[in-house]
């Protein structure tokens, strides 16, 4: 037999292979999670670090977009002040579907020592947090973690996004 | 050797009594003959109601109504072209008026000259975008943070607010946690008011310590059960603790015996 032809016949030379289509459709969503750049405050310094060369994203298939059209995540990095939380929502919206969202650093989480009138307590008042991501601000690391969970997340979920049930805050 | 001070049932009472600091008072200065800002205080005349020489800085006190002429004066003559800040600070507990301040800069002599003048409540103030165009964000934000209105401005609109945001932040009467408006600013706006439900209040400080909390914290100085009422004030129960003695060592071994 020439060497180019495949041997159907011996074993686990069958050119198939049997996933399903939940492993299939998270494996190339978990591993193409492009962000959408939205750097509040400073921990879109931390943010861009870990999009830098030496924690670099790309390794994980994360390229920062700066469209919401193109992304998949939302990194909520800093300072949500309750001006802006009107177009965070509206940039949220405007992303596709599947989407997710990573809360990064105390103030994103629950508005940190902005205790103040003028900033949301919390992103989760605004969007559905997938991640919520402590620190002050976090190190690069943190937030390569906290991908790598959102990952693992991704790849427990249904490909259906409907049967998900973590999207409770999905409005309109 | 510091003074000694007794030690005794220092938990039970304040240390420290004086609740609201008072800043020691910069001395404010005569301006001298002779100087550069005594020139300035001529040339104002009377619209000057009171000057003097704070830090090295000319202070003058003016009518509100002549604040653009004495500005006027100040640019043309005495040659201030900066106007570097222009805000307000709320008196209006303390004498019902608001006080504004112009902070200006002469490059050439490199003095300052701080003017300063009051208005009542609900009183406008004449803009000065004519003479200091960085009078205009300045006095935008003026009209933000205290309400302050001020009249001939080119676009008089809220600078650091959203434009439908309501109350005046920098005023004193203002809550830090902000009033119901800004509680739910962001729920109200996104999502509608019959979201405030769904959403619920802010969480905040959740790491408060509540001076009665006796659920959290335990009670320095004051051991008292779990869940215990003490907003009528703890009873004097302080802690007894071990008592230290000391053993002598070479003297056998029943003193331990007499601890506790």
């Amino acid at each position: 037999m020439a060497q180019h032809q495949v041997n159907y016949a011996s074993s686990a030379g069958l050119p198939i292979a049997l996933t399903t289509v939940d492993h299939l459709v998270n494996w190339g969503r978990s591993n193409s999670l492009w962000p959408l750049t939205y750097g509040l405050a400073c921990c879109a310094i931390e943010m861009m670090a870990a999009g830098g060369a030496r924690y670099d994203f790309d390794r994980f298939g994360t390229i920062f977009r700066a469209s919401p059209r193109q992304s998949d995540v939302m990194i909520l990095a800093g300072t949500l002040s309750k001006k802006h939380a009107e177009f965070a929502r509206r940039l949220y919206d405007q992303m596709a579907e599947p989407k997710w969202v990573i809360s990064m650093g105390s103030c994103a989480n629950t508005g940190g020592m902005f205790n103040t009138y003028a900033t949301v307590q919390g992103v989760d008042r605004i969007v559905p947090v997938d991640i919520y991501l402590p620190g002050c601000a976090p190190r690069p690391e943190t937030l390569q973690y906290a991908l790598m969970m959102l990952q693992k997340k991704i790849r427990k979920e249904s490909a259906n996004m409907n049967k998900n049930t973590k999207q409770n805050l999905r409005l309109v | 050797m510091r003074k000694y001070t007794p030690k005794d049932n220092v938990q039970g009472k304040s240390y420290y009594t004086d609740r609201f600091w008072v800043a020691p008072r910069v001395p404010r200065e005569e301006v001298e003959e002779g100087s550069h800002f005594e020139a300035v205080v001529n040339a104002l005349g009377n619209q000057i109601k009171e000057s003097y020489i704070e830090v090295g800085q000319l202070v003058v006190h003016i009518d509100a109504s002549e604040n653009f002429s004495v500005l006027k004066t100040l640019r043309d003559e005495c040659g201030y072209k900066q106007c570097s800040e222009q805000s307000a600070v709320d008196y209006l507990a303390q004498d019902g008026e608001f006080e504004l301040f112009y902070q200006l800069l002469n490059h050439t002599e490199a003095k300052r000259v701080r003017v300063v003048c009051r208005i009542k409540k609900g009183e406008a103030i004449e803009s000065v975008v004519p003479l200091f165009k960085s009078a205009n964000f300045a006095e935008r934000e003026m009209f933000d943070m205290f309400g302050i209105k001020v009249n001939n401005h080119p676009y008089l609109k809220r600078i650091i607010m959203p434009d439908d945001w309501e109350g005046h932040p920098l005023l004193k009467t203002y809550p830090l946690h902000g009033d119901e408006f800004a509680s739910w600013y962001e729920v109200d706006k996104i999502f509608g008011k019959e979201y405030r439900d769904i959403i619920g209040p802010e969480n905040r400080d959740p790491a408060k310590i509540e001076r009665y909390d006796t659920k959290r914290f335990s009670r320095v100085g004051y051991e008292v059960p779990f869940g215990a009422d003490i907003s009528e004030g703890e009873k004097e129960q302080a802690i007894e603790y071990s008592e230290t003695i000391l053993v002598n060592y070479n003297a056998g071994t029943k003193q331990l015996d007499e601890r506790k």
